[in-house]
């Protein structure tokens, strides 16, 4: 598997490479605005993105390397259920559409960078509006972290990096540079950085797909000979099928359905929506952005031509990208590999700045400095957003993959369990935070205990993320069991507490202030002020 | 918060309740796993459990661009009652 460094390969990639980072650090310049020092600048690239920046970015930071190394992977081991991700990424867009343009308009209204800022403005809740920043930054975390291992797939399959190199410096030192050279353009450039490289790296992606589905099938003989030889393996081996069993497919549709709720409670998607200039382009998107689903289903079919063409690995992160080694001519070989490189680097940017607004808005200035000034927010945010890469790194160098993907699985199910706050929060003010609260504890520890008990042949705990569903019986998604225990705690203790007329918090927010768009009295001109922190 | 207007036009009206099958609809389709769990019929030798998710992509693309569209009708026609004020 390892023949030495692919030196063609090797030097595509880092041609592209360089090019992004050039990108990188021009782009503080792009689209600048007269205020420089905001969190707004900073952390949201002004709020200025238009409709196909937007899409970009989205994609960008949805569709991560590690997705386009996990699905396919997914796939290669066990099948179909590798698949759900399609079905997920279709009901996201028609749910997004309900909720997601109120909540850009209250957060431009009322000047939010995060979901937390909504939650402690709507419910007057410190107490909550922790719970959710907190959860936020834990589920984000090894989500940065399994962008380096998606990195790190990569490089391996080139020869460099990773392997079995004797002194560790040498052995990790690519990813060090990679790390270091995202971290510097994410400090000077803010989000502004991310925006402008997704071009490329979507742009990329979408041709090495294009390719990868047309040229492959035809070098291996057609789909009918690929779906053959994946059905075989599985008869073989005794683990995953073409097609879901009957037994199975609950476990498909549950998890389908809690990542799709989840998706967009992740503090990186709420960055990259908020960031755009109006609620139309955000309901606009969730028409266009269907196109990356496309994509994605396709590349997950890579799964079972990395079978086809006969591809061993023992680790399945690597089946794709030695799909691509062995497939493609090199040169071609290196720009899906940047493809995959670059694909990590945009999430990873956009996540650190989500978590490192997070920890400034709703620790740093509701906990620590309440008389924060804008231009302190924006110094504490670029060093929190460094030092969240920094502990990334520090994880995937320092432990086990399986243990990035332990966390990022929990992580999924834990954000999952701030729906209620937030997108009950966007529709309804009846629900008492303090219920809330109790619920998003039940549904974290719940959730937390659950997966901890599932074995996996690998591994004690943590192996899976479904599990059977008490008084159902059959295998689900625990993150959404979790979350349908949290609502029905949240409307219980809500209807105890109300009844006992337990003291509401204050709600900063009025009904037309989710319906608002841009151009509105009242949505441009307060932001400036209420970014501030003045009116709090 | 009650500041609602005096006059206002019914919740639901059939526009509205086709913006909304437009967006459930997805979710029936793709959440009924065994309607489309088998391999036949095939298309170019890819399963049925696999292009026919595929196909659901352009299908609940082209529901939600027509409930958007719907929905910026609806409102318009509101006169921009629900986004009060609203620029037109």
């Amino acid at each position: 598997m390892k023949d030495g460094v692919n030196g063609v390969a090797l030097g595509v990639f880092i041609f592209f490479f360089v090019a992004v980072t050039v990108m990188g650090f021009l782009a503080a310049r792009w689209r600048r605005a007269e205020t420089e020092h905001t969190l707004d600048e900073w952390g949201l690239g002004g709020r200025s993105f238009g409709t196909w920046i937007t899409w970009f970015l989205l994609g960008g930071d949805l569709y991560t390397a590690y997705t386009f190394v996990a699905v396919p992977a997914a796939i290669y081991a066990a099948g179909a259920s590798g698949f759900f991700a399609v079905p997920y990424t279709i009901l996201v867009y028609p749910l997004i559409f309900t909720f997601l343009p109120r909540l850009w308009s209250v957060s431009h209204r009322h000047g939010y960078v995060t979901t937390s800022d909504f939650v402690r403005g709507r419910f007057g809740s410190r107490g909550l509006s922790l719970a959710v920043a907190l959860t936020g930054i834990l589920a984000t975390m090894p989500y940065i972290a399994l962008q380096l291992v998606g990195i790190q797939a990569v490089l391996d399959v080139m020869g460099v990096g990773g392997g079995e190199s004797t002194n560790w410096f040498v052995k990790d030192l690519p990813l060090l540079i990679a790390f270091g050279v995202l971290a510097a353009y994410t400090y000077s450039s803010g989000l502004r950085a991310p925006a402008l490289i997704a071009f490329v790296k979507d742009t990329l992606i979408y041709i090495v797909i294009a390719v990868a589905i047309i040229y492959i099938p035809i070098k291996l003989g057609g789909f009918g000979h690929i779906f053959a030889a994946a059905g075989e393996k599985y008869a073989s081996t005794g683990v995953g099928s073409v097609v879901p069993a009957p037994a199975g497919q609950w476990t498909y549709a549950t998890l389908a359905l809690g990542s799709a709720l989840a998706l967009f409670m992740y503090p990186h998607s709420i960055t990259a929506t908020l960031s755009s200039r109006s609620r139309e382009v955000i309901r606009r998107n969730t028409t266009i952005l269907p196109l990356y689903s496309l994509m994605l289903g396709l590349l997950a079919l890579l799964g079972f031509m990395a079978i086809a063409a006969g591809v061993k690995v023992t680790n399945g992160q690597l089946a794709i990208p030695q799909l691509f080694e062995d497939m493609f001519p090199s040169w071609f070989a290196g720009v899906a590999f940047a493809a995959i490189g670059i694909g990590a680097l945009v999430p990873a940017a956009i996540m650190s700045i989500a978590a490192a607004n997070l920890f400034t808005r709703n620790i740093y200035r509701d906990f620590i400095r309440p008389d924060a000034t804008p231009a302190q927010e924006t110094r504490v945010s670029k060093i929190v957003s460094l030092l969240v890469k920094v502990g990334a790194l520090v994880f995937v160098l320092t432990m086990d993959k399986t243990v990035a993907i332990n966390f990022q699985l929990l992580g999924g199910i834990w954000i999952l369990q701030t729906f209620p706050a937030l997108v009950g929060g966007l529709f309804t003010r009846w629900f008492h935070r303090w219920a809330l609260l109790a619920g998003w504890a039940v549904g974290m520890v719940y959730g937390t205990l659950a997966a901890y008990g599932v074995a996996s042949p690998t591994q004690k705990h943590f192996g899976g993320s479904a599990k059977e569903i008490p008084g159902i019986g059959e295998i689900g998604y625990i993150g959404l069991t979790a979350f349908v225990l949290n609502v029905v705690v949240t409307v219980v203790l809500t209807v105890v507490l109300r009844a006992l007329k337990a003291p509401d918090g204050v709600d900063e927010t009025s009904p037309e202030d989710y319906t608002v768009d841009a151009g509105d009295r009242g949505v441009q001109a307060d932001l400036p002020s209420a970014a501030s922190g003045a009116g709090h | 918060m009650s500041e609602t207007p005096e006059v206002r036009p019914p919740v639901v009206t059939p526009v509205r309740v086709v913006i909304g099958v437009c967006l459930l609809a997805p979710f029936v389709a793709m959440l009924w796993v065994g309607s489309y769990a088998k391999t036949d019929p095939t298309f170019i030798g890819i399963p049925f459990f696999y292009w026919y998710q595929m196909l659901w992509v352009l299908i609940s693309t082209a529901l939600t661009m027509l409930a958007y569209k719907l929905w910026k009708r609806d409102r318009a026609g509101r006169g921009g009652a629900d986004g009060k004020g609203a620029a037109r």
